[in-house]
């Protein structure tokens, strides 16, 4: 018998398309919906960092442009001091801010270890509460939480905004620590109590380093909560020029009859440069998957 | 290193009714000893090591190490290292930190950890993975560096809690065989709890059988497998299982389809009064005889070839119901599936007798 090469060649296998393959239409529908997707989210910031090199006489225009008559005016009066204290609005933001973080995640990181690992009477009630005080509006609140700080005579102050912050930060991350927690093996406990740690020592070298994604999620939360926040802050801080915050500052440049639109722009990128930082800092915690290889895997 | 005894310690976990998960055990081990716990799941055999280990509450009775009670001292004062299930490693330390932790935390000086740290790996064959995180390591590394953190400790009481279920059936026989070398070399008193009555059998200098939280008999491997106490111990330990199977007994001896097994005379003196008795016979006490001879008829419904040997499944008529027997022949000839074969009991003094109701063993 005899082969030729030709016969032992396999027919040519039609063309089909892979799972990861797609037809060049979807192809171009999915890269458009995702285009117009992108600029939908990124053009209102766009054109806030356009507006704060404009003066405010040219922000609002018929025709707009990219550049008109654009300088860094805008910047430099605001960092200047010429439109209120902006530097001091600048520290007491950061310094609430970062007081409630550190605060809101010590609090709630005890908590929701003891509520992921400890049995004890109230448990099923203390997170049931947790998960019902976030249902109430902000508004109802200030009237009641005014009174309590009145009645703590922190009213006014920082510390006082700070535990008005923790309020709400607390319980949410609280119940997402918990849920983190839950993930970490109680094994890991167990080995670190028979290798000689007090449980508050494998809570802080064992459970703490495990959960840094869920801790940075966290910090994240608590950092934007006091951050960016108008309502409370306009209530609790005092009138004073000096004690105000970012966002409760940043109403000078509007004012009944006119809005300074260039240096409300301005303001706004450099309120948000922060938040992007913090963002950037724990970016490199939000990746899951540092337990694994803890047990079988 | 020191001796370690549980004085009729009892953990009773709350509930309706309230469960008795170890039940006043009492168990003496030796200095040195390597005591196997075993028993099947939910047996307590691993609650019993957890209280050794000072994880769960000792509700009654008391717990010694060494002479001293350590009912309620806290695991870290109790000088003792675990090797857990999953083996427990911290994710975020690399495999030397993880081994040197305890030394660590108990402030040994740097150099002396590393030193410790570097004796351990060599006889563990990980000096090539100190610097690797366990998430990079395969199962049996992992489980490695979990014996070698325990290691490291100098401890005088090595508690292990499966430490070979979740290796594959190749590595977990040669890691058997090095955890009862090293022990052996080490000779540190060793608690290890298993599921696995073949390694229970192969590793322990003592095997202590638990069945529903109550000690059922510890003793020696051979003492379990030629005189087990009771129809659970004979049923659990040995395998394939024990046959056990109900019988009418008279004053001659066991009456199986229609043949009667002789018993001796302090076994039926034993048995006296009774008219049925658990007859245990293990599969490599039986045997297939040509057709001739005397013996039980059975049916072969199922032959399982191991090599060696080979494993014969088959029904036999007891009074009016038909039981299953396992019979260990020959590997080279073994009966084929559907045929009728004659069974007899090779070696008469390998039966056990145990009481049908309570299950105890019968025996002067």
């Amino acid at each position: 018998m005899t082969l030729d090469a030709s016969s032992l060649q396999m027919v040519k296998p039609e063309r089909r398309l892979k799972r990861s393959d797609r037809s060049p239409l979807a192809s171009i529908g999915l890269h458009a919906a995702l285009v117009v997707a992108s600029l939908v989210a990124v053009f209102p910031v766009f054109w806030v960092l356009v507006t704060s090199f404009k003066p405010d006489a040219r922000a609002v225009e018929t025709s707009p442009q990219l550049f008109n008559e654009s300088s860094l005016d805008n910047y430099t009066r605001i960092l200047g001091g010429e439109k209120g204290a902006f530097l001091t609005w600048f520290g007491n933001s950061v310094l609430i801010a970062l007081l409630t973080t550190v605060i809101a995640v010590f609090l709630s990181a005890t908590t929701g270890y003891a509520a992921s690992r400890f049995r004890f009477p109230g448990k099923r009630s203390l997170l049931m509460s947790f998960l019902v005080v976030q249902m109430f509006p902000f508004a109802v609140l200030i009237v009641p939480l005014y009174n309590i700080l009145i009645a703590l005579g922190l009213q006014g102050s920082s510390i006082g905004l700070v535990l008005v912050y923790c309020t709400t930060a607390v319980p949410f991350c609280t119940y997402m620590l918990k849920g983190y927690f839950d993930t970490i093996p109680t094994d890991i406990d167990e080995a670190g109590r028979v290798d000689g740690l007090s449980p508050f020592g494998v809570f802080w070298r064992l459970v703490m380093p495990l959960a840094k994604p869920g801790l940075a999620v966290t910090s994240f939360y608590a950092f934007l909560t006091a951050w960016g926040e108008v309502a409370f802050a306009s209530a609790f801080l005092s009138a004073a020029d000096e004690s105000k915050t970012l966002a409760v500052g940043l109403q000078v440049f509007v004012q009944q009859n006119r809005t300074e639109w260039g240096h409300l722009a301005a303001a706004s990128i450099l309120v948000a440069i922060p938040a992007v930082i913090v963002f950037y800092l724990v970016q490199r915690f939000l990746v899951t998957g540092l337990s694994s290889g803890a047990v079988k895997g | 290193m020191a001796e370690v005894s549980y004085v009729k310690a009892s953990r009773v976990f709350s509930g309706n009714p309230p469960v008795r998960a170890v039940d006043e055990l009492s168990l003496d081990v030796a200095d040195g000893e390597f005591l196997v716990l075993v028993g099947p799941s939910g047996s307590g055999k691993s609650t019993a090591l957890r209280m050794l280990a000072g994880l769960e509450d000792v509700d009654e009775g008391a717990i010694q190490i060494g002479g001293k009670d350590v009912t309620n001292v806290p695991p870290k004062g109790r000088d003792i290292a675990m090797v857990f299930q999953s083996y427990a490693l911290y994710p975020h330390m690399t495999v030397a930190e993880n081994m040197g932790f305890a030394l660590k935390l108990r402030g040994v000086a740097k150099t002396e950890i590393k030193a410790k740290v570097e004796e351990a790996a060599k006889m563990l064959d990980l000096t090539k993975y100190l610097e690797r995180k366990p998430k990079a390591l395969s199962g049996g590394q992992r489980q490695r560096v979990a014996m070698g953190r325990a290691i490291v400790r100098e401890p005088s009481v090595f508690l292990m809690d499966e430490p070979l279920s979740n290796l594959d059936a190749k590595l977990r026989v040669e890691t058997r065989a090095n955890i009862a070398a090293l022990q052996q070399r080490l000779g540190t008193t060793t608690i290890y709890v298993t599921h696995d009555q073949v390694e229970a059998m192969t590793m322990g200098h003592r095997v202590a059988v638990l069945k529903d939280g109550l000690l059922q008999q510890c003793d020696t491997p051979r003492a379990l497998y030629d005189r087990p106490a009771n129809a659970f111990v004979a049923g659990f330990i040995g395998s394939p299982a024990m046959n056990l199977k109900t019988v009418p007994i008279t004053s001659e001896g066991a009456k199986l389809d229609g043949v009667t097994v002789p018993l001796s005379r302090s076994a039926l003196d034993a048995a006296g009064g009774l008219d049925e008795v658990t007859f245990g016979i293990r599969p490599e006490a039986l045997g297939i005889v040509p057709s001739g001879e005397e013996g039980m008829e059975m049916t072969v419904e199922l032959v399982e070839e191991l090599g060696a040997d080979a494993l014969v499944h088959g029904a036999v008529k007891i009074g009016d119901s038909s039981q299953r027997f396992v019979v260990r022949v020959d590997g080279r000839t073994p009966p084929t599936l559907g045929q009728h074969v004659k069974v007899a009991v090779r070696d008469h003094t390998e039966i056990h007798l145990f009481h049908p109701e309570t299950g105890e063993r019968l025996e002067a």
